[in-house]
């Protein structure tokens, strides 16, 4: 299992960008890491460009801005050109290429290719391209246990949006049989 | 163990001011500190509180003086511009021994500045921020479990002390989430307020809540006491947190977000063999005066790592009466500061590789 890991997920406000930062940032408070969360804020929210930064560590973490990520999830081609060359080498990039037609130029990432809005849209699970991409950065990345993915997905659920669990949850096992 | 929940700081700092038994919050919507608001909101009438948004800041701080004057625990927040508009409210706070907490989520200024996080109010905080011989209580917590533990402190302190009180986080500190817990909370400490403007049926002469005083010598009388009050809370009521002082030669000083970027570039020095440390003020006033001292045993230079153009460092300077060089490390504007940045910083000064 991994217990270092920065990663940054970017892409336009309304894709799930944050809350797929927060399901990972539960994963990692269950599997008893230290971790941050830490969000583009302001007009990003209101449809612009969003991102989310989340570090899980075993020491108590120094900045929760993550500058140079082992991880970048990806759902929108700006994004991809912002973060691209931050990437560690040897890390990996995670794209949505239904939304991103661009190919990345690094030769030293892991780069997966995932149609996962396609995808969703095909599945019946229209708006969770996010939780697609997250689990196949979880496949990739082990940064929990599975059990505790699955009840780090749930803790973001709140009651009243209890009838969307069983969505999310198909859409990260979707992603994580994909790569 | 406490169970932990993961909270934006923002969301923390409510939270935390309802557990250390404040029931009254007023304030006025601006970003980075918006969702403490919004969770005042959501959560002051389940627990019988009030939540007032008022018209403006200004109002919003003097409803804090009003409330503070009838005794019971109040607080505001804001960001940086709205707290220049609160400047006046505080200061007649301080001129009339009000304690109340006001929280400072920094961003970018000056004027309306930007909306990312920055330190650029520490001298309005540590300074008064508004007109007159006063000084307020500051706080800089640098972790959201921290905002919350100073929350119930900022309050015991304002009260025992009866001047108002600021906890200064910043954007990234208030937008940020972190596990956090609020089972170690401590019970607020019970203060009496033989001077609070509350009902008393006639029991007692009425009190009077006031700042002004036409008298030169009534009002220097005063001022005088004031500040014998304040010696007692610089005597008593530093905080600082060491880390691998011990034996530095170089210490680095940096509060709230900068210290967490400052502690990563010192451990990675460390682990250079260099002999660096880091004192982390929490309460920026009453300055950490006597920890700074300390460090001068060993310290040839220090380094002041703040997101503005250098404020801190004259708190810094005066600490150690300049005694040995004091460099400056600093990002301003909305812009953050990475380890990197200070590490190269601490190996220009410390003569290694840059």
């Amino acid at each position: 299992m991994i217990k270092e890991l920065q990663t940054i997920f970017a892409g336009f406000g309304g894709q799930g960008i944050l809350f797929a930062g927060k399901v990972m940032a539960y994963c990692g408070l269950l599997e008893g890491r230290q971790l941050s969360w830490l969000p583009s804020y302001g007009p990003e929210m209101r449809g612009g460009t969003a991102n989310c930064s989340v570090c899980l560590s075993e020491e108590a973490i120094g900045s929760p801005l993550v500058v140079h990520p082992d991880a970048l999830v990806v759902m929108n081609r700006p994004s991809l050109e912002k973060f691209e060359n931050s990437v560690v080498p040897g890390g990996v990039i995670i794209l949505d290429s239904t939304m991103v037609d661009a190919s990345v130029t690094r030769t030293d990432v892991t780069v997966y290719r995932v149609p996962a809005s396609e995808l969703a849209d095909q599945q019946g699970l229209r708006g969770l391209a996010n939780m697609i991409l997250l689990g196949a950065l979880y496949k990739v990345r082990q940064f929990c246990s599975l059990e505790h993915l699955e009840e780090g997905l749930k803790k973001c659920i709140p009651a009243r949006k209890a009838h969307l669990a069983e969505g999310n949850a198909k859409a990260l096992k979707l992603g994580y049989s994909l790569v | 163990m406490a169970e932990k929940i993961l909270m934006k700081g923002n969301e923390a700092l409510g939270e935390a001011a309802i557990r250390a038994g404040c029931l009254h919050f007023f304030g006025y919507p601006i970003t980075p500190q918006t969702e403490l608001a919004a969770y005042m909101a959501k959560k002051m009438p389940k627990v019988g509180g009030t939540y007032l948004q008022a018209e403006s800041e200004i109002a919003a701080i003097n409803m804090v003086l009003g409330a503070s004057a009838a005794g019971v625990r109040a607080m505001t927040s804001s960001s940086s511009p709205g707290i220049s508009l609160k400047g006046e409210g505080i200061s007649y706070m301080a001129g009339s021994d009000l304690p109340g907490l006001i929280i400072n989520v920094q961003r970018g200024g000056p004027g309306l500045g930007g909306i990312q996080p920055s330190q650029a109010d520490y001298w309005q905080a540590t300074r008064g921020g508004g007109h007159g011989d006063y000084h307020i209580l500051v706080l800089a917590p640098s972790t959201v479990q921290e905002m919350v533990d100073l929350v119930s402190l900022a309050f015991d302190l304002a009260e025992t002390y009866r001047m108002p009180a600021m906890l200064l986080a910043d954007g990234m500190l208030g937008q940020m989430m972190e596990p956090v817990s609020f089972e170690n909370v401590p019970e607020p400490r019970r203060v009496e307020k033989p001077w609070a403007a509350n009902g008393h049926e006639n029991r007692r002469p009425h009190n009077v809540i006031n700042s002004l005083y036409l008298s030169p010598q009534t009002l220097e009388d005063l001022v005088v006491e004031r500040y014998q009050r304040y010696q007692k809370v610089q005597e008593t009521e530093q905080r600082a947190e060491m880390y691998r002082t011990e034996d530095a030669e170089l210490v680095v000083v940096a509060y709230g977000a900068s210290a967490r970027i400052a502690h990563s570039a010192v451990m990675q020095a460390r682990e250079e063999g260099l002999k660096v440390g880091l004192v982390r003020p929490i309460t920026l006033w009453p300055f950490p005066e006597k920890a700074l001292k300390e460090t001068l045993k060993t310290a040839k230079a220090y380094l002041s790592v703040e997101m503005s153009m250098g404020q801190m460092i004259d708190d810094v300077r005066l600490a150690i009466d300049c005694r040995k060089p004091v460099a400056l490390c600093s990002r301003t504007g909305g812009m953050i500061p990475t380890p990197d940045e200070v590490l190269g910083k601490i190996h220009a000064m410390m003569g290694g590789e840059a």
